[in-house]
């Protein structure tokens, strides 16, 4: 990181442009393309084993311990057995379009990481409309997922592919929502330039954006409680019942590059992304992109699953009018508060999240869901 | 001018899913063939017999007490209660008298059996539910310790094959009571945390609550029993309705609930959790010194006639019916399984809710494959 801390400190802190790569535009695309690469891949690894571990330590058992000293070798063990099992087609299958599907649901995931800042300006491409691309991009890997269920020929993964396709075309709307509220506290959709406008992390002034943004990626990246796409008690591995081999191996790595991913957007957006004191910034970055993806873990090891119907009942009823809500009140604050009171705001709209959500439960009956048959 | 709306209508086509026999949640290798559509669950029909081994005839080459290792494999999460139900039924069929001690041992290990069964029950459906493995495992600690004690006595962890026709194998070692008297001291602790975790949970009562719901009636009409019957609001319970061994002496309240829905299985089992406890507690106070076994002979020769015998095994009626001709062997056993009868109402349960309820309400409906197909 040597190389990068160069780059950085050649220009003005607050100065948020590409890095200027002696050697011009190709020099700085092809280092951030291999860092990226590099980047995602190790971090992978990482969130894997803690994941492995923290699920361990949270149901009273070990976890991994073997590959190594505290088994952090265990993501290289998986990976190396995952890449050495035969790969099987099955034989109804569509050849071309379930051999696409994992690198279809692949590229999306690394591409998101090119508009994330890892500190001031060191980024692959500071676009001006870095958080629309991410959401454009990051429902490209529903085709995948769509492709990978409609090409096993295998009815679970058909099911599985299909509430895919249902939750994440509901769940993008008040993740889009939720994100337009730090788009107009921020006054850009720069990512950089979010970043940079984060005095205070917007996790402060915007407590019910980021919950509802938490929950709403939760359920984009199939994560639990929303993991209804491959419900192992229900649809056996859903959309990848039918993968083995180095294709399985990709969709694992999707899996958790999108879980990366949507902790890289939720630091960037609402925890301050490399904003910290004493540690170089992309270790802040790093530490918080971790944090964010523990507390996916906590949740994933604490609550059961919801069902399709709930899960879209949920997008509809619950998290939309909230979502709109939330953007209703932060256009009102943005255009009659002066950036002065802006401490204030931190307690009035901590305490309307609280009144919100807690109306909005109130809302929630219990055993519908049967149909006459 | 009018539109035939019919035609408008996209017409889609009901389909058929194959669950099982290899899934993860068919407890075993139960299959069911469900007709859905969309996600709707329309119909199924269950197919048995995967896991057929013939137990049945089995006991009429077997010397009677040479059939009791294969009880074990019936139900095989409660092997004690089998054992239990089948050392009964020879002992009524030749009217043998079992020691007080053995009773109570036996009653005992019986109670602690309920306990572990719906641990797993209860464990295993929070798994079905999708909780990822936490309350799982976390139930699977306790039995571990309830699986130790039962090492202890039987130096098994899964088929005990404890009890004899007349008592129990052996009597229990030193170490086991203070290590029944710290079990018991701990586990009420442990069954109010579980309860302090998941009561309240809100997925799971969205999920469970009013979910696959049998009324009253159907639960009496399709012949349920146990944790299912009590949950749909009817008290009965073979330990109080025909008190059999010496359930008699003991304390306890039989818990129901009113609802029949997968959350009220739920409650009823973690509350017969409870009252297992009880009666632990209270045999192990009053346990008396003396045999654990009656003198009978190694080959039990009953004579001429027959002998049924129910017991409240942890997942309902569990009941053995012995025809002896006078020899060394049976001439009939016949099982009346607990969990194929239960399954019986499945069908009505899961009509029209959705595929993942039809998992829960199974899972509900805690089946061991082993004694549906014996």
């Amino acid at each position: 990181m040597a190389i990068v801390d160069l780059v950085i400190n050649t220009q003005h802190p607050l100065q948020a442009v590409p890095p200027d790569w002696p050697g011009g535009f190709w020099w700085h695309w092809l280092f951030f393309t291999v860092v990226l690469i590099v980047f995602v891949l190790v971090m992978v690894m990482a969130v894997i084993y803690i994941e492995r571990r923290g699920m361990g330590r949270m149901q009273s058992r070990l976890g991994p311990n073997r590959t190594g000293p505290f088994g952090i070798f265990q993501p290289v063990a998986d990976a190396v057995k995952v890449l050495l099992k035969e790969n099987i087609v099955p034989t109804n299958a569509d050849k071309l379009v379930h051999w696409l599907a994992p690198v279809v649901a692949f590229a999306p995931a690394l591409l998101i990481f090119a508009v994330v800042p890892f500190q001031n300006g060191a980024l692959l491409a500071d676009l001006d409309i870095g958080i629309l691309y991410v959401v454009a991009i990051s429902s490209v890997s529903t085709l995948g997922i769509f492709m990978a269920g409609w090409g096993s020929s295998n009815k679970y993964s058909l099911l599985g592919a299909m509430r895919n396709v249902a939750a994440i075309v509901s769940y993008e709307i008040p993740l889009v929502l939720a994100v337009v509220g730090v788009v107009l506290i921020a006054g850009s959709l720069s990512m950089n330039q979010i970043v940079l406008a984060q005095g205070i992390p917007f996790i402060l002034l915007q407590p019910l954006g980021f919950l509802i943004f938490f929950i709403a990626g939760c359920a984009e990246i199939n994560r639990s409680p929303f993991d209804l796409m491959e419900a192992d008690s229900e649809l056996v591995a859903g959309f990848h019942t039918e993968y083995s081999g180095m294709k399985f191996a990709m969709f694992y790595l999707v899996e958790y590059a999108e879980a990366v991913a949507i902790s890289a957007i939720i630091t960037t957006l609402f925890l301050g992304g490399w904003r910290g004191p004493v540690l170089p910034p992309w270790l802040w970055f790093i530490v918080k992109v971790v944090i964010v993806f523990f507390v996916m873990v906590w949740t994933r090891t604490t609550l059961p699953r919801i069902r399709i119907d709930q899960l879209m009942a949920f997008a509809w009823k619950c998290l939309f009018p909230l979502a709109v809500i939330n953007l209703l009140i932060t256009a009102l604050q943005v255009l009659t508060l002066s950036q002065d009171l802006i401490w204030v705001m931190i307690p009035v709209n901590i305490a309307i999240m609280a009144v919100l959500v807690l109306l909005w439960s109130k809302f929630f009956k219990l055993g519908w869901g049967r149909v006459e048959v | 001018m009018t539109i035939e709306t019919k035609e408008m209508m996209l017409r889609t086509e009901p389909f058929v899913l194959n669950f099982g026999p290899v899934h993860p949640s068919t407890h075993g290798v139960y299959r069911m063939r469900a007709t859905l559509d969309g996600e709707v669950v329309l119909d199924i029909e269950p197919v048995f017999g995967y896991l057929h081994r013939g137990i049945e005839k089995l006991a009429e080459q077997r010397t009677f007490t040479g059939f009791i290792p294969l009880t074990d494999r019936l139900d095989y999460v409660s092997s004690m209660s089998n054992n239990l139900a089948y050392v009964m039924a020879v002992e009524k069929l030749a009217g043998i008298k079992v020691p007080e001690r053995a009773e109570y041992i036996r009653v005992i290990m019986a109670e602690l059996q309920r306990i572990a069964n719906h641990l797993i029950a209860n464990g295993s459906f929070l798994n079905d539910c999708g909780a990822y493995f936490t309350p799982f495992l976390y139930m699977f600690r306790e039995r571990e310790k309830i699986i130790d004690l039962f090492e202890m006595v039987s130096g098994q962890r899964l088929t005990y094959n404890y009890m004899r026709v007349g008592g129990v194998s052996q009597d229990i070692p030193d170490e086991f009571l203070p290590a029944l008297a710290k079990f018991v001291k701990q586990m009420p602790g442990k069954v109010d945390e579980y309860d302090r975790l998941l009561k309240q949970n809100e997925i799971l009562l969205a999920r469970a609550k009013g979910v696959g719901i049998i009324s009253k009636e159907q639960a009496v009409n399709c012949g349920i029993s146990g944790p299912i019957l009590r949950a749909s609001g009817v008290k009965w319970d073979w330990r109080r309705a025909d008190p059999y061994s010496i359930y008699d002496r003991f304390e306890f309240d039989i818990p129901t609930a009113s609802d029949g829905d997968c959350y009220d299985r739920f409650r009823v089992r973690m509350e017969e959790m409870r009252q297992s406890l009880r009666i632990v507690e209270q045999a192990m106070k009053q346990i008396p010194a003396g045999p654990v076994r009656a003198e009978v002979p190694h080959i039990v020769r009953p004579p001429a006639g027959e002998a049924y015998v129910h017991i409240e095994a942890p997942k309902g009626e569990l009941g053995f019916y012995l025809v002896s001709d006078d020899s060394i062997a049976a001439y009939r056993c016949h099982v009346r399984p607990t969990s194929l009868i239960n399954l019986t109402a499945l069908r009505e349960m899961v009509r029209g809710w959705k595929i993942a309820d039809l998992i829960i309400i199974f899972g509900s409906i805690d089946i061991c494959l082993g004694e549906v197909d014996r």
